[in-house]
């Protein structure tokens, strides 16, 4: 599996990263603000550190009418996007910083369902002055 | 890649290879089962047994079910699917009770009663609930994929085995089936464990 290329930043200012995601063909993951408390929503997070992400923008959601919800269910199918916005603090030093992540997500097809899984993230990110 | 020159808002694609790639590897597709299938007693395996405790404290130990037809099944509270057939589990349960049967329900949440308890409160189910973990899913074979449904015989054998949501009349054909076998039907199919007649097998 090739390794994603750095993400390039600088010191003090803003970057904006996009991550990619494909489901299989059939199968929804519950969005990031499911309308039922028990259902597990897509989560990405990051790790604290030299950079802050302060914002994460999830794709709008396609609303899927399942059986066993009254109203359609705001979920994601197929490929879409994540997008974070990350302020990177200016006493990063110049060089390669790998960010820790997490994406959180919980599958469905029509008929089952495949436990919630935690998937650990690296993002590399090349810092400049 | 090309340099590039950085602004405030600088825009960069990153391809997360594994995200997508566990995504896309853990969806095993389903198969289409609407139809009761109940095994010949000939073809019925025993039922792994377990003890553990439902929501009450009590312990439901499955081999203690031997004589009576249950339908297991492994759920989770963040399962769709699974919402669909609780009311008919409870309505089985509500139905049968008196013929000897009995619905036993499998919560596969990670944090367990903290969000199993209120959710049988809340959707008023009647039967017998433990939760599960993954020592329990192995028993099974690797209980994975959610809803998976067992009906297991008087004597203690996995009659049938759905995984994902199935019509509710299938449900209902193969407990009637099962309710139905003559009671001292001959174990050809079944192993007994030792020094008893029963076949659920322990663990270990």
């Amino acid at each position: 599996m090739p390794k994603p290329e750095p993400v390039p930043a600088k010191a003090g200012a803003s970057v904006e990263v996009k991550l990619p995601v494909q489901l299989r063909e059939g199968y929804h993951v519950n969005s990031n603000m499911p309308p039922d408390p028990y259902l597990i929503p897509l989560k990405l997070s990051w790790d604290a550190g030299p950079f802050t992400a302060f914002e994460i923008v999830y794709p709008k959601p396609i609303l899927l009418k399942l059986g066993f919800f009254p109203t359609p269910v705001p979920v994601f199918t197929g490929k879409f996007e994540l997008t974070t916005r990350f302020k990177v603090a200016a006493s990063v030093p110049p060089g390669l910083v790998n960010l820790p992540g997490k994406l959180r997500y919980q599958a469905c097809n029509d008929r089952m369902c495949l436990p919630p899984k935690t998937i650990d993230l690296t993002l590399p990110v090349s810092v400049s002055r | 890649m090309p340099a590039q020159t950085l602004s405030l808002h600088s825009v960069r694609r990153w391809t997360l290879f594994a995200a997508a790639f566990a995504l896309m590897v853990s969806c095993t597709v389903p198969f289409r089962d609407d139809d009761a299938r109940v095994k010949n007693e000939k073809e019925r395996k025993p039922t792994p047994d377990f003890s553990l405790k439902d929501s009450t404290g009590s312990l439901v130990k499955l081999s203690d079910f031997k004589g009576k037809v249950v339908l297991l099944n492994f759920w989770a509270t963040w399962c769709g699917p699974c919402k669909i057939e609780i009311p008919w589990f409870t309505d089985f349960q509500k139905t049968y009770k008196d013929r000897e049967f009995a619905v036993i329900g499998v919560a596969m949440d990670e944090d367990g009663w903290d969000s199993v308890k209120p959710y049988i409160e809340q959707h008023k189910m009647n039967y017998r609930i433990v939760v599960g973990d993954d020592k329990i899913s192995q028993l099974f074979g690797s209980v994975d994929s959610l809803p998976t449904t067992l009906m297991i015989d008087r004597e203690g054998r996995i009659a049938s085995m759905h995984i994902g949501l199935v019509a509710k009349n299938t449900y209902q054909k193969e407990i009637e089936q099962l309710l139905e076998a003559p009671k001292d039907a001959p174990k050809t199919g079944a192993v007994p464990a030792p020094g008893s007649q029963f076949a659920f097998v322990r663990p270990n």
